[in-house]
């Protein structure tokens, strides 16, 4: 059996400053995982039907633009409307840390702050799978 | 578990349908089993592939597809394959990007697939996934894979139509030509078409289809009546000869496979290529030419498979030490490789 | 022997030396590069200024080809604009936080808008929730733009205004407002970033597909050569190119290659180059590489000196100045240790001055992890003006000129620009480059090497992934109240409700038609939005027209 790692790496909102997650989905690739790039301006409901149709263990969100707080839950919430709150759902970006308590108390698993290296993302993917 | 799994699929529940590819495609035994629930279905939707060489925007056009198959009320499934590193075996799926617009349709269903290693453009799951979209009811289901210039293609095995595209200032403006790709097509497109050096890609891929024809009857190009020159002769007989490609009979005059122009940017062309692919999927069913080539891609199926499960054999086998003591044996020049490969394969025939 | 070969010998003895030496005294690092993974020698020597002829490529500040510097005196004139750039929330708080930093020395304007307005949504867009006023200010219509600059003199200040995408809407407003000023279009002084090619490529905030993009481009390229002659009507950046992770030449290649598709374009729509091309500016970056930096700037202007004279016959000395505005580089900024920030900002700063910037943007120390307090951006401030003041750095012009390794990196960055240049022009210019992938694959393929040299340690970034502390989350950062949002809405609907519908449809129906056709949209975006239209009733006419960009990723 070879059971791949399956992520969709996504962008909601406006914000356009793709650098970081382009960099985390070749980190993730060179990591042996199957990357879906959605690409920017993902709604929250594409984000997730792209989860659930692609079978994704991981949502990894980017943003820079401060609309977190909004869109994060957004994502969480309705992939548990949909029954797939098995999913791990993580962000990055530029996320102030007096931020974090909140979205992790929305069901976001962890924010990765600006200077993480991307072997971290990569272990706490693999530590953190809700999916066996 | 399994059993709802199929039920679900059936259903056409998307979690199901997600879950039940995957499964098929990491190799799991159980989910095999489902194919037997699903096998009502099978057959029921047309299969499009679509291939072609990166850069000829297959993506784009397979979006401007899926909004056109909608329109026409038919419910689309797609399955994107990309290259899996063959350094990390990861890969990065991005063919999605481009069809996102239909990402929220509960008609649509996309789903992107890592060719794990696999040379011939697919996954070796692709089949399977197609199955897996079927059974949820998709009338229609789209692969689209990148063209990779070999004679061994797979998408010709699976699809019941295959749309070969290409696009003009590629460099080499006949690379449809490469080995064996254009035995494939049933329909050719030439996307892009807005662009300088369009009608010259049109022109060439016709002119090869019609050479390719032509030496396949064994006629040469001055017999009979009803040959191009001939047409043209009696042409010039009333001054009339004209030898433009819009100006010859129909594509019937030696039954080649259409050559068609899109800009799939702006879906210029797209509802003309829908209404062909439609039109001669309806007359290959009528004709019994469905049929024989479905009998024909199932044939190939089962020897994959068959290959596959020999394979596997040996794989599970690795532990008994025979294959690693026939390489030594064949090393230590004390048996040639052929005979050896025939012990291991005797092994297998005596069975379990 | 010449002076040439004496020093030829003279320099094969000392690297023996050295040679001898490095058993004893090994040197840090087998590879030494710049920030651009470019190498650096273990010496530079009067041999490297012998590669080109002194007067020819350096020659004189404000003289072809300009490698010293735009202006005869530089500095000694007049310093740089400092010009820090600010904006978020509502009209009304950064109404304030300018008259702020015009009574705290600032002398000139730079207003940054949220992405709603960037992209041509309203603040009531599906799209904009969560989003607005959170990068910057929420303009919804002129009434909004009336709130920014109310108390703001128009013909005393110049305002730079990073819009790109929707710039002739914005810059239509700017007018509208100072005509309410009584201050002529004319009297006009000011900046709109309006560089659609770095969007696809860099920064995200595009709306339309390239060409209906480069028609607005051109069409306020010849609307404010007749009607705004003082404004630049555009900032041809390469900031954002080197923070979505460039190298250096990249950072300069693309931009330049950016520039020649712009000129091209307006020379295409009919206009004469030197009618438009002085008023042509730059935007570049500035990282912690001191010495590259300012070899890079100096490399910039004398490439584009030579692409304007020779390659497109511009006759005005004034169209071959590359002017630009620089803003040190938000990418190098760290979120631990932020007080660190304080000193790469300093660094890069000095780069920019030293490389001959005309205006400058200071970044705050906590912008890593949100837009900032006014007690940084004051310390922002103080920085150029320390600078300035007291440094000493801006008494002459191009005080590194003849520094072997200074004019070396000069030399070796223009090479690097021009290959990338020829490359893009084979391709077909920077358009089909972008079409192709080329240019953004090629910024990507930077920017993961440049994290993988820091994840394997080889690039050291100081309380990174060195000299780390254990450290508490920084307090007290700029928050915006997320009932800005609410706010926004409430104001469009009440617009809505009172301004005269009749007359805004008719304006937009005009607009509209002439999208259609071939005139200037200039002046119908003028009068609808003197008709209090909003930013995304006018962009969603243009929308109609001129469709959607998709953008291309490749990996």
């Amino acid at each position: 059996m070879e059971r791949k790692i399956r992520v969709i790496v996504a962008k909601p909102g406006l914000d356009g400053h793709d650098r970081g997650a382009k960099v985390i989905a070749r980190a993730l690739r060179d990591a042996g995982m199957e990357v879906i790039y959605t690409g920017l301006r993902q709604t929250p409901e594409q984000i997730v039907q792209a989860a659930i149709q692609e079978d994704a263990d991981v949502v990894a969100l980017s943003i820079l633009s401060g609309a977190h707080n909004h869109l994060f839950p957004r994502v969480v919430e309705l992939l548990r409307e949909k029954g797939a709150d098995d999913i791990l759902v993580f962000g990055g970006g530029v996320i102030p840390d007096e931020d974090i308590p909140f979205l992790k108390s929305k069901g976001i698993a962890e924010i990765f702050g600006p200077g993480t290296p991307t072997s971290a993302t990569v272990d706490f993917i693999k530590t953190h799978l809700k999916r066996a | 578990m399994i059993d709802t799994l199929a039920r679900r699929c059936l259903d056409g529940d998307p979690r199901a349908v997600a879950r039940l590819i995957s499964l098929l495609e990491d190799g799991d035994k159980d989910a095999f089993g489902t194919l037997a629930a699903l096998l009502e279905r099978m057959g029921q939707a047309q299969v499009i592939g679509i291939t072609g060489p990166p850069g000829s925007g297959k993506s784009t056009l397979t979006d401007k597809l899926i909004g056109e198959f909608r329109a026409r009320g038919k419910r689309v499934g797609v399955i994107a394959v990309d290259p899996s590193s063959p350094f990390s075996g990861g890969a990065i799926l991005g063919d999605r990007l481009r069809m996102q617009g239909h990402a929220t349709d509960p008609g649509v269903f996309i789903r992107s697939l890592a060719s794990r290693g696999r040379l011939g453009g697919l996954s070796k799951a692709t089949a399977f996934a197609v199955r897996a979209l079927e059974a949820a009811g998709y009338d229609i289901v789209i692969i689209e894979t990148v063209g990779v210039g070999q004679s061994e293609v797979d998408i010709v095995k699976v699809a019941d139509t295959v749309v070969l595209v290409s696009v003009p200032g590629l460099g080499d403006d006949i690379q449809v030509i490469k080995a064996g790709i254009m035995e494939i097509g049933d329909i050719f497109v030439v996307n892009k078409s807005d662009r300088d050096g369009a009608d010259r890609v049109v022109r060439e891929i016709r002119a090869m289809l019609e050479t390719q024809a032509m030496l396949r009857r064994g006629r040469s190009v001055s017999a009979g009546p009803d040959t191009l020159a001939a047409r043209n002769a009696e042409l010039l007989h009333h001054g009339q000869a004209d030898f433009r490609p819009e100006t010859l009979p129909a594509r019937d005059f030696f039954d080649v496979p259409p050559v068609m122009k899109t800009i799939a940017e702006t879906g210029e062309g797209v509802p003309e290529l829908v209404g062909e692919i439609l039109s001669r999927f309806a007359a290959n069913r009528a004709s019994g030419e469905l049929e024989a080539r479905r009998h024909a891609s199932i044939k190939s199926q089962l020897k994959d498979l068959v290959g596959r499960q020999v394979m596997d054999y040996f794989v599970d086998r690795e532990g008994d030490g025979q294959l690693e003591s026939l390489a030594r044996s064949v090393q230590a020049r004390k048996i040639d490789i052929y005979s050896a490969a025939r012990e291991l394969f005797a092994t297998l025939m005596q069975g379990e | 022997m010449s002076e040439k070969e004496k020093i030829e010998e003279a320099l094969k003895g000392w690297e023996a030396k050295v040679e001898k030496s490095l058993a004893r005294f090994p040197e840090r690092k087998s590879n030494f590069v710049t920030g651009s993974n470019a190498p650096v020698r273990r010496l530079y020597t009067p041999l490297d200024l012998e590669k080109r002829d002194t007067l020819e490529s350096i020659g004189f500040p404000g003289e072809f080809p300009y490698t010293r510097g735009v202006q005869s005196t530089m500095y000694r004139g007049r310093f740089w604009t400092m010009r820090q750039y600010a904006g978020f929330a509502s009209a009304e708080e950064s109404n304030a936080r300018y008259k702020f930093l015009l009574a705290q020395g600032q002398t000139g304007l730079s207003v940054a808008f949220d992405l709603p307005t960037q992209i041509g949504y309203d603040s009531d867009h599906a799209l904009a929730a969560g989003e607005v006023g959170k990068v910057g200010v929420a303009i919804d219509s002129l009434e909004d733009m009336e709130t920014l600059f109310g108390g703001i003199p128009l013909d005393k200040v110049s305002t730079s205004m990073t819009i790109n995408a929707p710039a002739s809407v914005l810059l239509a407003m700017y007018i509208a407002v100072a005509e309410k000023q009584d201050v002529p279009a004319d009297k006009l002084d000011g900046t709109i970033q309006n560089d659609i090619l770095k969007e696809y490529v860099a920064r995200g905030t595009y709306i339309f597909p390239p060409a209906p993009s480069m028609r607005l481009i051109t069409d306020i390229f010849a609307f404010c050569s007749k009607e705004v002659p003082n404004w630049n009507t555009i900032s041809i950046s390469g900031y954002h190119i080197r923070e979505a992770g460039s190298t250096a030449i990249q950072e300069v290649a693309f931009t330049l290659a950016d520039g020649i598709a712009y000129v091209e374009a307006a020379i295409k729509a009919g206009l004469d180059v030197d009618e438009f091309a002085p008023r042509l500016s730059f935007f570049f970056n500035a990282h912690n590489d001191l010495f590259e930096e300012v070899a890079k700037f100096r490399a910039a202007r004398r490439v584009w000196a030579h692409i304007m004279k020779e390659r497109f016959g511009a006759k005005n000395p004034k169209s071959w100045m590359l002017r630009f505005h620089t803003q040190t580089g938000g990418s190098t900024l760290t979120a631990q240790q932020p007080e660190n920030n304080v000193v790469r900002v300093t660094i890069q700063a000095l780069a920019a001055v030293l490389g001959g910037t005309q205006s400058l943007h200071t970044n705050s120390k906590d912008e890593a992890l949100a837009l900032p307090t006014e007690a940084s951006v004051r310390i922002a401030l103080r920085t150029q003006q320390i600078l300035a003041y007291e440094s000493g750095v801006a008494e002459t012009p191009d005080p590194l000129a003849g520094s072997y390794y200074v004019e070396s990196l000069t030399n070796s960055i223009e090479e690097g620009v021009l290959t990338y240049i020829k490359r893009i022009d084979d391709m077909g210019g920077a358009v089909k480059a972008i079409e192709q992938g080329y240019i953004q694959q090629e910024i990507q393929d930077s920017a993961y090497s440049w994290q993988m040299d820091v994840e394997k340690d080889e690039r050291v970034v100081v309380g990174l992934n060195k000299f780390q502390v254990k450290e508490d989350p920084p307090k007290g950062l700029l928050r915006v109240d997320p009932a800005v949002g609410e706010r926004q809405v409430a104001k469009l609907a009440a617009l809505r409700a009172r301004r005269d519908n009749a007359a805004t449809t008719a304006a937009l129906a005009a607009l509209k038609a002439a999208a259609m056709g071939t005139d200037n949209l200039m002046p119908p975006i003028l009068a609808a939005v003197k008709t209090y239209a909003t930013l995304g009733e006018i962009c969603d006419v243009l929308r109609s027209v001129f469709g959607e960009y998709r953008p291309s990723v490749m990996f």
